[in-house]
């Protein structure tokens, strides 16, 4: 019996959890990365990180939508750590216009710059088993924690 | 020896048996369901597994076309794992393989919300919501 009560009263605490997570970077790794790396807010522009979290309801072809809060709570910590806001190192701008608000990374001159010659052709990409060129950690062991410097 | 490994046996087949009916938590949810789904529809009386199979394997062409179905990213089979689109892997939905699904509410709309709307271009019914996770409660 005393076993019934606890397993009622952890699901009762399981079923008031709230929706969003205690921390921003908590929300995000949750929430970006139950369908996708958690790609490094640095190397896109704080408008690119806007436009993609105002069109989660279409996210490349699929639905992405999360509650009002969450949404909140993860496009700030995205524009406040992009390429372009203050403090931070803007390389991942080389090359852009102002006027160009890319969507992908792998749009971007700098991300295009860093992997010519081939380096992301299909028979590379093949070669490692990745997916898509948007599949960092297959030639970046460090990608999920934002190290690029391997290359 | 012996004795060890008939009560692992035994220990192991009563394991699957507890987690081949819902939880509290999951009853709750399709508790809910059913009193939205009897809103809709007085005479509602009880969700269908069979419905929520053929919800899960049904091809559809009122969504986006990179998700015509569950099963583009679930696989046909709801025990083994499935994918996403972009290469991360999606634990089993059957319960029986993982036992805390459709658990939380928030999360389980959350899905449903999504997913719904990508693979049929519309939300789910309370009383297709409910078939779906009865399916996936005897898997």
């Amino acid at each position: 019996m005393r076993y019934h009560v606890l397993g009622f009263a952890i699901a009762a605490s399981l079923t008031t959890v709230p929706a969003f997570a205690a921390t921003p970077e908590v929300a995000m790794a949750k929430e970006c990365g139950a369908c996708h790396m958690v790609y490094p807010a640095s190397q896109l522009p704080a408008r690119s990180w806007t436009a993609l979290m105002a069109s989660l309801g279409n996210h490349f072809g699929e639905n992405a939508a999360l509650d009002s809060a969450t949404t909140k709570q993860i496009a700030d910590l995205l524009t406040t750590t992009a390429a372009d806001a203050a403090g931070r190192n803007n390389r991942a701008l080389r090359g852009l216009s102002a006027t160009q608000t890319p969507l992908r990374i792998t749009e971007t001159p700098y991300w295009i710059s860093k992997h010519g010659q081939g380096r992301v052709a299909a028979t590379a990409l093949a070669a490692v088993k990745a997916k898509s060129a948007s599949d960092c950690v297959a030639c970046h062991a460090g990608a999920s924690s934002g190290q690029f410097d391997d290359d | 020896m012996r004795m060890t490994l008939t009560a692992l046996a035994f220990l192991s087949a009563s394991a699957t048996l507890a987690v081949a009916a819902p939880g509290p938590a999951q009853q709750a949810q399709l508790d809910t369901y059913a009193t939205l789904a009897k809103a809709v529809d007085p005479a509602f009386a009880g969700f269908s597994a069979e419905h929520g199979k053929t919800l899960f394997l049904a091809k559809s062409t009122t969504g986006k076309p990179d998700t015509p179905s569950c099963t583009t990213c679930h696989t046909a089979d709801p025990t083994k794992p499935g994918q996403t689109r972009a290469g991360k892997a999606i634990g089993p939905m059957a319960i029986s393989m993982k036992a805390d699904r459709y658990s939380i509410p928030a999360e389980t709309e959350k899905w449903f919300g999504r997913n719904c709307d990508s693979v049929l271009g519309r939300a789910c019914t309370p009383l297709e919501k409910g078939d779906f996770i009865t399916f996936m409660v005897g898997q």
